[in-house]
């Protein structure tokens, strides 16, 4: 490990370590946002390790995040927490790879369109499901587990996605996906095995993204398809990550605090305007900073080093 | 110069796009260390041999073999782990990858795996090997034409394939970059690869190829050494109104 | 019986919205999400006319059309050419173009809800039934279903009789040979988009004369123009047809045999056998 990765690490160890001293303050409030800001810097960062490198739009996360919800729902009165939490991860992971061996061999355009629809399509099956094989629409969802809990379990999560997206940037498949970013045709006559590269990759963001579901479900006391699948999830996690910026592992998280009290404050105020704000941002994230707010620093400071000299 | 062994077969190779009949029935083999060159008017099916070849095209019928087994039909990548590595007609580079990933970016995964500090190392002789390690940790929009080439070449290199192919990679350089090309051709033939060119420059095809094959609208027309094939009427013909070098 | 005809009504009605996406896409090259919305836009104007005016919703195409037409060809100039500039290759502008149409059907819902609410609309227009082979249909229906396929057929001699429906199709095909044999791509692009918005507004208005909308459930109906699209082959006018009617059918079947709140899935399953056996969908040409 060099210097400057040892440097990066204690930073990210005493981040850690101050964020997870929120609980302590005692306040409600803060500790509510701060679940809300954890829960969206895991699953941006989680989909800027696999959308990012390939700039595959995975519109996906809002069905991983609810096939996650429901199995907590679905099981929590008979099954442990723990292996609910298990079969949540291996479920998204699953479903990725399904997803992925139909799409992921094609062109992005494919995935995109695919994942669009693919919560709204799992919802619709899971309330068909629920109403055909018995068994009510809302489930309850009742533990010990408080706000606190799930603020740490969140944390804990974001923690290990950081390891993994570093372990990653490291690795073979790292490379192997930025290579496919750049040119898939060069990355396949350099033998690489794009297909299984994307797919690998895919599965660990979905598994995430379904563990998240999963952490969350005790949040709500009552569970319906409806509360479990948002529509707008995917979205906002897209523009949390792209915002912030995703050729760096911490990209996201620069997107999600704004964004995430921007949108506090639109549910507080003018809650009927929250996809309009939505569509704004995609506005200006194409047209002011498709490089993210970190890109554009980092675009800016290069330029400024340069000049400077 | 060529030994016996032979690295690369094939027979019958056809491609047909539609009602359109790209390469029709073309047999011939490369043996070990030898240079065979792949020639032919426009149009007349050479690139689309090569990607038929490197896997970027699915033979229509025929067969392609390396080393005695089958390669046609496999993917790209599993084409290139069997040892098999080109370079494109319009370069192809990884723009967001300095210029020494690039060239692990063909040891990595190919022919002969490397990685880590193994990779880089083998990274920078390629590098060194085509004349550009001083270039090593320069951007890659940085570099002119021929070095552009050079790092292509390098990455093909790079996973110590059984066979190059090498698409046009003499077009479009000037006088002096096309001498410099030549002579980094002739060495990797005093090496002893084993190369397929597909070109249309006649003086590198002369002093370079041991072999010619000579295709004309998809079919094979005349096979064998240089002089005997640019001497052959039949050639002559189908390359008349085409200016030679 | 009657989920024949039904199907077919709702395919060609279908078809008519999706030709406007393969229009769209397959000529302009920009894959267009806002499409559902553009839908949802034209369903309100016939709403409109009709509850203020009572002027049937067949006659509101004569202006809905022309204004869609201008619409989409501001949006084509104003929001989408600075993407096509700066981007480097088809894929950089793909994720361009979906970004942005995301951002302006977003923004398009919620002015819509902002201003007139989330509420569903529906109206009654040629409500009644009408007999054939047995069954009763919606005289709306039937009525849609034939303005679909005049329009349909409109468009298909446009295509192949007329010199700029020719150039549309030489883009369509390989834009940058159309552009050597002296096709100005560029504008033939921006007729193809103001073209597909137009048709896919006036699709909106003859669906909605017998289906119930409300502002946000454009991406349903951009979710089932793009299945089509691909399906059919992307740029291929009659795949749009063939594959709408496909569509229209397996709805229309899931919906009367199994359970109405399936058809998404239906059309999903479709979607993926497409994905699995043919991406280049019926008609295309198969990518090397």
């Amino acid at each position: 490990m060099t210097s400057r990765e040892a440097r990066t690490l204690v930073i990210a160890v005493i981040l850690f370590g101050l964020a997870a001293l929120l609980p302590l303050s005692g306040n409600g409030y803060f500790i509510s946002i701060g679940v809300t800001i954890a829960m969206y810097v895991v699953l941006s960062t989680s989909w800027a390790l696999f959308s990012g490198p390939t700039h595959y739009i995975s519109l996906a996360t809002a069905a991983f995040y609810g096939l996650g919800t429901m199995i907590v729902a679905t099981g929590i009165e008979t099954v442990p927490y723990v292996v609910l939490l298990v079969i949540s991860a291996i479920a998204g992971a699953v479903m990725a790879a399904l997803v992925g061996l139909a799409t992921l061999r094609l062109s992005g355009v494919y995935f995109v369109i695919f994942t669009l629809g693919l919560a709204e399509m799992i919802r619709q099956l899971v309330s068909w499901l629920q109403n055909n094989l018995g068994g009510s629409r809302g489930l309850y969802v009742l533990t010990d587990l408080t706000e606190d809990h799930i603020y740490w379990e969140l944390l804990a999560l974001a923690g290990f996605v950081f390891l993994i997206g570093w372990w990653i940037g490291r690795s073979r498949l790292g490379f192997a996906m930025r290579i496919i970013g750049n040119d898939e045709t060069v990355a396949a006559h350099c033998g690489i095995n794009t297909a299984r590269s994307k797919i690998l990759l895919f599965m660990v963001s979905g598994m995430v993204a379904a563990l998240v579901g999963a952490l969350l479900a005790p949040r709500w006391t009552y569970i319906e398809p409806n509360i479990a699948f948002s529509p707008l999830l995917s979205f906002e996690v897209v523009i949390m990550a792209l915002l912030g910026g995703t050729k760096r592992l911490w990209g996201p998280l620069v997107g999600v605090i704004p964004f995430t009290i921007l949108l506090e404050l639109i549910e507080a105020n003018y809650p009927s305007q929250t996809i309009l704000v939505l569509g704004i941002a995609f506005l200006l994230i194409v047209y002011l900073v498709p490089q993210g707010v970190v890109g554009r620093l980092e675009q800016s400071f290069a330029k400024f080093r340069k000049g400077g000299t | 110069m060529a030994s016996d062994k032979i690295v690369l077969s094939v027979r019958g190779v056809t491609k047909q796009f539609g009602g359109l009949t790209a390469v029709d029935q073309v047999d011939f083999d490369v043996q070990e260390h030898e240079v065979v060159g792949i020639i032919g008017p426009n149009g007349s099916g050479k690139t689309t041999m090569m990607n038929l070849i490197s896997g970027a095209l699915k033979l229509t019928a025929g067969q392609i073999t390396l080393q005695g087994s089958r390669i046609s039909g496999l993917s790209a990548q599993d084409i290139n782990r069997r040892g098999v590595s080109r370079t494109f007609q319009l370069v192809k580079m990884l723009p967001t990858l300095s210029v020494i990933e690039n060239v692990m970016a063909g040891a990595v995964f190919g022919h002969k795996r490397r990685w880590g500090h193994d990779a880089e190392n083998f990274a920078h002789q390629m590098l060194n090997k085509v004349g550009i390690d001083s270039l090593a940790n320069a951007s890659v929009s940085s570099l002119t034409y021929i070095d552009q080439k050079r790092l292509e070449l390098a990455r093909c290199l790079a996973s110590e394939p059984e066979i190059l192919l090498l698409d046009e990679w003499l077009a479009g350089l000037n006088p002096t970059e096309l001498a410099t090309g030549i002579e980094l051709i002739k060495a990797l033939r005093s090496e002893g690869r084993t190369v397929i060119l597909v070109e249309h420059v006649m003086d590198a095809i002369r002093s370079l190829c041991d072999n010619c094959v000579v295709m004309n609208t998809g079919q094979k027309i005349a096979q064998g050494s240089p002089a005997k094939v640019l001497s052959d009427p039949e050639v002559i013909r189908a390359y008349l109104g085409d200016d030679d070098a | 019986m009657d989920i024949l005809i039904t199907g077919i009504l709702l395919g060609g009605t279908y078809a008519l919205i999706a030709m406007g996406l393969n229009l769209q896409y397959g000529v302009a090259r920009i894959m267009n999400l806002a499409n559902g919305e553009m839908l949802v836009a034209g369903a309100f104007a016939a709403f409109w006319t009709y509850t203020a005016g009572q002027v049937s919703p067949i006659l509101s195409i004569l202006f809905v059309a022309p204004l869609a037409f201008a619409a989409n060809w501001i949006i084509y100039r104003i929001i989408l050419m600075p993407l096509i500039k700066r981007a480097k290759n088809q894929g950089q502008l793909e994720v361009d173009s979906i970004l942005a149409t995301f951002g302006m059907g977003f923004a398009f819902v919620g002015i819509m809800v902002a201003t007139f609410g989330a509420d569903y609309f529906s109206y009654d227009y040629l409500g009644d039934g009408i007999l054939i082979i047995g069954n009763t249909f919606a005289l709306s229906r039937i009525v849609a279903f034939a303005a679909a396929v005049v329009i349909c057929g409109l468009l298909y001699l446009w295509l192949f009789w007329s010199r700029p429906g020719t150039a549309v199709r030489a883009v369509a095909v390989n834009p940058q040979a159309a552009g050597l044999v002296g096709i100005n791509v560029r504008r033939v692009s921006a007729l193809a988009f103001a073209l597909g918005g137009s048709l896919t507004a006036v699709g909106g208005g003859l669906i909605s004369t017998f289906l119930t909308l409300d502002a946000s459930i454009g991406v349903l109906f951009t979710m089932k123009a793009l299945i089509i699209v691909i399906m059919g082959g992307v740029g291929d006018v009659r795949g749009v047809i063939v594959a709408a009617l496909i569509l229209g059918l397996a709805e229309t079947a899931v919906a009367t045999l199994i359970d109405p709140g399936l058809t998404l899935a239906a059309a999903y399953l479709i979607f993926i056998l497409v994905l699995l056996f043919r991406p280049q969908g019926l008609f295309g040409k198969p990518t090397s």
